[in-house]
């Protein structure tokens, strides 16, 4: 019989390992089509650990909006970038160093500050959502509507300005090139297409030419 | 036992992770853009340990407002490196110096 909580420990350190691989992947592989692929899988195996701290909402939201929008973003402009890998590798060897040991030292600042032997004793409680009787969505969505309802609202403004921005900023006009422009096609007046011209129904003929005399043209 | 510990120090890692990339990746401006995403990922994992182990709804709705911003952030980032590419032909953080900052 496996002891539950072990089991999630094991999970925990399975998942934190993927998510850890993969973002060394992220930043050293060669090609950014893997690199981004990589990234894919490091959202993935966080979206796992989210599960495990029950915060279901957000793991299903990870992987929608990120794997499923923007990394699908990230993999079209990279794959229609025709880009020189190796001018862009220039200096990695000769900045690596310096990153690792940026990397290593605020590493362990942070893990000095937070005082992470305190939060060892720090062990997951109740899940406040099943406490207050509803699911981690529902309890979500409770605070997003009421008490977070402006800042919700504002939200969906700034992915309105982001959806505009984004569409402005790689619109181009080309010179030369014949467009339908529908805006003019609608404005367009009955009056400027056709010219109704009164006229009587029958016309008296015109006097014929007398015969044998040749009309000069 | 899954303790707030493990949490902290998988963001911690991620962000010194994403920190090593801005160094050693520094003229690549799509793998940059991927360490601000990696980076904010880490927060992130902050904000929902916090909020599952305090039993407060806010640093989930955090989360929530993080991800929006990164996805528009996401978007305009890239729609300015298509322009970047398409008048420059190049996405090299060194030869973009024509604002001589």
């Amino acid at each position: 019989m496996i002891d539950p909580q072990m089991f999630q420990l094991v999970c925990f350190y399975a998942f934190a390992a993927v998510t850890v691989v993969a973002a060394l992947g992220v930043i050293t592989l060669r090609n950014t089509v893997h690199a981004v692929l990589s990234l894919v899988l490091t959202f993935f195996s966080t979206a796992c650990i989210w599960l495990l701290a029950e915060a279901e909402f957000l793991a299903i939201a990870l992987i929608v909006v990120y794997v499923g929008a923007v990394m699908v973003l990230f993999l079209f402009v990279v794959m229609m970038l025709d880009i020189n890998q190796e001018r862009l590798r220039e200096g990695f060897i000769k900045f690596l160093p310096v990153g690792i040991i940026v990397a290593l030292v605020m590493l362990g600042e942070m893990l000095a500050l937070i005082g992470v032997r305190a939060m060892h004793e720090a062990v997951m409680g109740a899940n406040p959502a099943t406490v207050a009787g509803m699911s981690n969505t529902e309890w979500l969505g409770h605070a997003l509507y009421t008490q977070f309802l402006l800042p919700f609202e504002i939200a969906a403004l700034i992915l309105t300005v982001g959806v505009v921005a984004a569409v402005v900023l790689t619109l181009r006009h080309r010179t030369g090139v014949r467009h339908q422009q529908a805006s003019q096609q609608v404005r367009v007046q009955p009056a400027s297409r056709i010219r109704v011209v009164k006229m009587a129904a029958e016309v008296p003929a015109a006097p014929q030419p007398e015969a044998g005399k040749e009309t000069t043209p | 036992m899954i303790t707030l510990a493990h949490f902290i120090v998988l963001g911690a890692v991620l962000f010194s992770i994403a920190l090593a990339s801005l160094f050693i990746n520094r003229k690549n401006v799509i793998v940059l853009l991927m360490s601000i995403e990696l980076m904010l990922l880490a927060v992130n994992i902050n904000f929902v340990a916090f909020s599952r182990f305090l039993g407060d709804v806010a640093g989930q709705v955090f989360v929530f407002f993080i991800l929006t911003v990164a996805a528009a952030e996401t978007a305009i980032g890239l729609a300015i490196l298509v322009l970047l590419f398409r008048n420059r032909s190049t996405i090299n953080v060194a030869e973009i110096d024509s604002m001589k900052g």
